[in-house]
Order: C-alpha cells, then structure tokens, then sequence
C-alpha cells in the first residue's frame, strides 16, 4: 500500500474568498502642520527655531513638522517643572494629584480613536494593535497609577515615601503612546514633574497627550514634552537640575546615558534590548504554542524589546512546529496599517529598515536557511515580510544581536538543562517565554531564566499591574505594578 | 481511476495534543477582528447560505413539515436571484424517504441522524440497523452520535469500534461523527475524540447535536480543524467539519468562515468539506444579503419560516 507523501501536502491559503480593504476613516485624526514645544503648559516655539519632519513610514508623505528642542529649551523646561514641583505638585495633597491622573486616563478613552489612527499613522502598526493594546492598556497605566497617588503610605509602610523631583524621560519609538504613559502615570503618582521626549520619528501621539493634559488643566509646568533627536535627549540626561533619568531604548543609548550620569545624584532606571528566548518543549500544546511565537515575534513589526526571537524548538516536535509556523505565516497580512485586517504594517523608518535588511543579508551569509511568506508588499512605504531562519546556532550574529523586526531565529535543543543554559547565553535578559503541559517544568525553568519576565504558555502579555523590565544588559529598576512606584520615589 | 489506498499507523489515543484553554481562546477571538466588508461579505454570505445543513429535528416532524422544509431548501428567498441553494436537509430517518423525493435532483443532499440519535444510548446492532435503515431510504449522509458515556469512561476502542461498524453500514452514504462537545466540555477531549472519530473513518467530524448547550463555538471549532490539519498532514487524506447549534447569525457566519480560511484553506471552502448545521442562520444570511442589495433592513416578515 502506497504511504503518504507527506513532504509534498500542502495547504492552500491564497483563498477565492478574500477580504475586501477596511481601512480605518483617518477623518477623525487631526494632525496640524506644526508642533511647537509643550512647555510650561503652553505650547512654545522653539528657541533653537528648528523643526524636522515626522513621515508616515507606510507612505513616505510628510505628516507634520516637529520643533527640535535644544539645550536652551530643555532648559526651559526644566525650569517649568522645578518651579511647578516647588510650588504646586510637591504641595498639592496626593488625593487631588489623583484626580488629575484619573482626568487624563478618561480623556485617553474618549479619545481612543484618534489615538489609535495618528499612532498608526505616524509609527506604521496595524490599526488593531493601537486600538486593541497601545490605546487602552495607555489609558490603564493612568488608572492604575491614579489608584496609588494617596496610598503611597500602604505600598511602603513606615518608610516615609518622598518624590524625587523632576523626571526626565526619554522614550522609544515603538510603543510612542504607551511608553509616555508607562513613564508619566507613575511619575505623577508619587509626586514628580515630568520633562517627556518622545522618539524623534513617533512624536504625534505624545503631543496629541499633551493636548489632552493642557485641556485636563493639569497645573501648568507638571508635565513638559519637548521634541527632537539625539541631541536633545543628551541635554534632558546632562542637566543638572533633573533627579531622575528614566530611559527606555537601545542597549548601545543606555550605556552612553549610564556613564553620563555616573557620579551625579540622579537616579535612573533603564529598560534596553532584548533577545529573548522563547521556548517549545515536545509536550506543548503545539498549536497554541505557534500562535505564541507568532504573537510573540511579529506583534509591532517585531519592535519589540521583549520579542520572543530566537526560538528554540525540542528536537522531536521540530518539524512539526516549523511545518506550523509556516503555514501560520502565510495568512499574516502584511499592509497598510490602517487596514483593520492588517496583521503586520510598516517598518518604523528607513534606517530601521536598513537594519533590518542588513542583518538579513548576514544571516544568508552565515549559511540559515531563511523563509519568508509569499504574501505582496504594498509598492510603497517600508515593508518587510515575516521572516524565519533555521539552520542558525548559538555562534550566528542573527542569533546573538537585537534585530528589532519581524525576524525569528529557530534552534533545536535536547534537553531541559540544555536549553537552559543557551537561552541565558546572551548578554541580554529581558523577557523569555515557556510551552510546555507540564507545571513542574514551568516552575524549573521561570526560577532558572535569567529574565525579568518569564511567560508560561503565553507570550507579549502586559498589564499595569505587573512589573517589567530587565537583567544584565537589557536594564535595570522596573516600571508598572507597585515596583512601578519605586523608581520614583525615595524610600527610607 | 483506482482511488489510492492510504495506509497510517493507528495512534495512541491517550497521547492526542494536549489543548491550552486560554491560547485556543484567544486566537478563536482573533477570527472575529477580521473586518468583512462589501464585496467580501456579499460572497461569504453566499457560501455560508451553501453550506447549511437546514434542519428539523423534532418528535413533531411530520410529512407537510419535511416537504416545506425542502421547498425552502431549494427555494431560499426566490426576491434575490441568483442565490445558491443550502448544501442538505438534514432530517430523522423516518424522514428521509419523504425528503429524498422532495429534493428529487435538485442536488440538495439528505442527510439522516442515525444511532439512536441525540443520547446514543441503544445497543450497538440497534444503531447499526437505524443506520442501515436510513442509507436504504436513500440518505446521501448520516450524522452519527459518539457514545459520551464510554469515551468519558476511558474505552476508546469501543468508541473507535462503534465508528468504525456505523461506517461500514453506511456503504457510499457519507459519515458525520457528532462528538457533543457540550458533554466532553475541555478542549484536550475534543481533541481526542476528534482523533479518534477521524482514525476510525468518519468523513465528516461534527460539533453538536444541537439538544445540549453549550453547541458549537469557535474556540471547540478551532480545536476540530485544527485536528482535521494534524490528521491531513499525517495522512492526506481531507476530511470535513460540521459546526452546529449555536449559530444563528449572518455576522458569526462569516467569523467561522474567516477561521475556516485561515487554518485549512481554499479545499476546504466548499461544502463538501465545510457545513453550517443550523436552522435560523439562512434567513439571517437572507436578511443581510437583501440589507446589502438595498440598503434596508427588512422586516422578518418578508422572509419565509419554513
């Protein structure tokens, strides 16, 4: 009796039944065609007199024309939170200060739409990831946050908890909104000022939040979001006159800013990169386990600091687990980010795209093995389909460096201590994820990752109540939850 | 042609794919973000409709109420031209005589429960002849009920067994195994029997009776295709699904198909191999397809009963 050609099946996803596009109206986003610099609780123009622009990466079209803060400005806004801490926030009782947080979370929701379409607009996500995770989960780090403002005595009893002053942020361009919350909310909730920078190719989303905060008439000078690159984000981290450096962004960045501020009294939490393990073992349950992968590499473009990329696959279920994974990748849409069935949009900007491509040429040059899904690119914007590579080891540069795009590395491994040990063999340790059916095994490995996060049998999960943030290279103090408060406070 | 032979190692049971609940959950609710729209929705509308198993299933069937039944099945909504019939009348066996000659060759199928449907609770030859009975009035299908007592009991072989025999007695007429997900309840179960029922020859592998809740969901649906994957790539041989009870909405319709789309494919997006079982879905796909055409909602009044 003939056997199966089990090699040559294949399942057809290219479907006579397609979808239709249901693009997101942009009708209800309003961009305007200049941002100055929200400082003092007014929006300023620049002394630098500078502006750059900020582009829809799915399009390559201008979208508005930022001001470009310099060391005079951040000065300037420096100056406006202290003199805001002195003399308003610091005094203000905390049960009042709550009622501006919960002010800003309501506003965030009654917005959420606008939220969503100029994030998607402005940074390339799919409209469902900013409408059903950026947006809300924004707006719940506010109410979490505005729960603990007048209950700082309860979260460290007997220890006096004591605002440090005026925080200065620097944020990534990966989750624009978000990130500007996760700093903000807990920020005010212990009582600081806040100097914000966002990311110079996603600042549309902070300034739309600084809109609401003006109409939440929150005390002018609490908050103070300033624009620009680099530069700017080097004058926030030199000033004298900030106690607090809160950072999220690249490993190389947090190095810089670490030794920029060694010997100064401030005080810094950094979240960095990752390269984070995410691990099937042959009693998983497969098909969940797949859908966690793909979640867990591809959500964002892969932009990701927590991406689950290098995968690492029990030798047994390998097959089987890569047979899935491809079939799963062909159905991911990749487009336009607007689009509601997008699953993957733009890349963030040309020069992360370039990253991206260049360390695809590398991993071809190191001999993987890459496979990519069949589906079209839109003819404009920056686009890159998902991405797997097998045939890659401990020792492959695609392996062992923070790709920060839709770009998955599989290995094999043997057993529990095996794979153990490799999964901490890197530089990094931010997050790693486990699949297995069995709870001992969970237990074993969440106690032995050395990782800030450890998923069980999920992947990419955030909540304001939970703690987040990194070993080793990928950073230090943690952001949300009660240890959230922390990092913002000085506790004896 | 000589239809090729395929020949599999029969697996242990009681090492089919373990479930993660919250994992099926979720990607079963990630279908329903899919956003169908115009032209799209007019086409899905038209294959959901083509996929329907009507069905009556009631201790008060009678001939008149069969014979309308068929008319409607051939006839959905004579106002909207062009409209594909649904796939089969499903009926009891005493109904399939009636029903056979009231589709004549319309090309509407007839499909029977058998097997001391809906408990299953009868002696095996007792299933064995309500199962030749049927075929012998000329059902095209059976849909089959499992034994839940004994699969819940552990004896897989007597589940597999009992497969199997209905099969045989079945001759050309096509088999759809009912595993009542509503009375397994986890996912891990579903899957098993699934496993099983596809081993032991069933064509088709079905949610629901529809006479216990919960019936079919997404997430139970999921677990079943995702079987139906597993069980093609191991063997090649396709075999079909058959959600029913609990689907009664056009828009909920479409979500099944998107999942269907998504985890099996194009061969799979036809009903040979996908079915709605359901009674009140066609006149809500009806009513959305002539909203679509003009505009309006109509009332339900403008759509027939049968």
């Amino acid at each position: 009796m003939a056997k199966a050609k089990n090699n040559t099946l294949k399942l057809n996803f290219d479907t006579k039944w397609g979808y239709a596009p249901a693009p997101e109206s942009k009708s209800i986003a309003k961009v305007d065609a200049k941002y100055d610099l929200f400082i003092n609780g007014k929006f300023e123009k620049p002394l630098s007199k500078k502006y750059f622009d900020t582009i829809n990466p799915a399009t390559e079209e201008k979208l508005s024309e930022v001001a470009d803060a310099n060391a005079a400005d951040v000065d300037k806004a420096v100056k406006a939170a202290r003199n805001a801490y002195n003399n308003v926030w610091g005094k203000m009782p905390a049960k009042e200060r709550a009622k501006y947080i919960y002010r800003i979370a309501r506003m965030i929701q009654e917005r959420a739409r606008e939220f969503a379409v100029i994030e998607s607009l402005d940074g390339g996500k799919p409209i469902r990831e900013s409408r059903d995770i950026d947006v809300p989960v924004a707006a719940n780090h506010f109410f979490y946050y505005a729960g603990w403002a007048d209950k700082l005595q309860y979260a460290f009893p007997n220890r006096n908890p004591k605002p440090l002053g005026v925080a200065g942020q620097i944020i990534p361009w990966n989750f624009p909104l978000l990130m500007a919350a996760w700093k903000i909310a807990p920020a005010l909730a212990t009582g600081n000022t806040v100097v914000l920078k966002p990311a110079e190719t996603t600042p549309l989303t902070a300034l739309k939040l600084a809109e609401i905060i003006q109409e939440s008439e929150l005390p002018a000078g609490v908050v103070n979001i300033i624009t620009g690159a680099g530069a700017t984000g080097a004058a926030i981290v030199n000033h004298p006159d900030i106690n607090k450096i809160a950072f999220t962004g690249s490993t190389d960045v947090g190095k810089i800013i670490q030794r920029a501020v060694a010997g100064t009294n401030k005080k810094i939490t950094l979240e960095l990169g990752g390269k984070a393990a995410n691990i099937i073992f042959d009693d998983a349950p497969i098909d969940q386990a797949v859908e966690g992968i793909i979640n867990g590499i591809y959500f964002n473009q892969g932009h990701v600091c927590c991406a689950g990329s290098r995968l690492f696959v029990q030798e047994s279920v390998f097959d089987e687990v890569i047979r899935k994974l491809k079939d799963r990748i062909e159905t991911l849409i990749v487009g336009d980010p607007l689009d509601k069935n997008t699953d993957i949009g733009a890349i963030n900007s040309k020069q992360q795209m370039e990253t991206i491509h260049k360390y695809l040429k590398i991993g071809e040059k190191e001999g993987a093995e890459m496979y990519q899904s069949s589906c079209p690119l839109p003819k404009k914007g920056y686009f890159i389909r998902p991405t797997l590579f097998t045939n890659v080891a401990q020792s492959s540069r695609i392996v062992q460096e923070e790709i920060f795009g839709p770009v998955l590395t599989v290995q094999t491994f043997r057993t529990d201590d095996e794979v153990i040990e490799k999964a901490n063999n890197t530089p990094f340790g931010l997050s790693a994820g486990v699949w297995t059916d069995k709870g001992s095994k969970i237990f074993n490995l969440t106690t032995k990752m050395r990782a800030g996060v450890v998923w069980a049998n999920t992947y990419n999960k955030f909540d304001p109540t939970s703690p987040f943030g990194g070993y080793k290279e990928s950073g230090f103090g943690r952001e949300g939850g009660l240890h959230g408060l922390h990092a913002y406070l000085n506790v004896h | 042609m000589i239809a090729e032979t395929v020949s599999f190692a029969i697996p242990d049971f009681r090492l089919s794919p373990r479930i993660d609940q919250v994992g099926v959950e979720e990607r079963a609710s990630r279908f329903t973000k899919r956003s169908i729209k115009t032209e799209s929705k007019i086409n899905g509308l038209k294959l959901a409709l083509n996929m329907i198993d009507l069905t009556t299933l009631e201790g008060k069937d009678t001939e008149g109420k069969v014979k309308q039944l068929c008319y409607k099945a051939q006839h959905l909504h004579d106002a909207y031209e062009g409209l594909p019939t649904v796939a089969a009348v499903c009926v009891y066996p005493s109904m399939v005589n009636i029903a056979k000659k009231a589709l004549g060759n319309s090309g509407v199928k007839v499909a029977s429960v058998a097997t001391a449907f809906p408990s299953g609770q009868a002696p095996k030859d007792v299933k064995i002849r309500d199962t030749k009975f049927a075929v012998s009035e000329g059902a095209d299908e059976v849909d089959m009920v499992i034994s839940r007592g004994k699969f819940l009991e552990g004896d897989y072989n007597f589940i597999f067994d009992e497969i199997a025999e209905i099969k045989e007695a079945c001759g050309t007429a096509r088999l759809k195994v009912i595993l009542e997900t509503g009375e397994l309840v986890t996912y891990d179960k579903v899957r098993r029997a699934s496993d099983i029922a596809m081993y032991a020859g069933a064509d088709f592998i079905k949610t629901s009776t529809g006479k216990i809740s919960p019936a079919a969901t997404m997430p139970v649906t999921l677990v079943m295709l995702e079987a139906i994957r597993d069980f093609y790539y191991k063997t090649g041989k396709m075999i079909a699904m058959k959600p029913a009870g609990g689907i009664s909405k056009a828009k909920l319709s479409l979500h099944y198909l998107v999942m269907l789309k998504e985890t099996l494919g194009e061969a799979w997006m036809n009903n040979e191999w996908f079915r709605f079982g359901a009674s009140s879905l066609a006149n809500d796909i009806l009513m959305q397809l002539m909203a679509q055409k003009t505009g309006v909602y109509q009332s339900a009044n403008y759509f027939s009963i049968d």
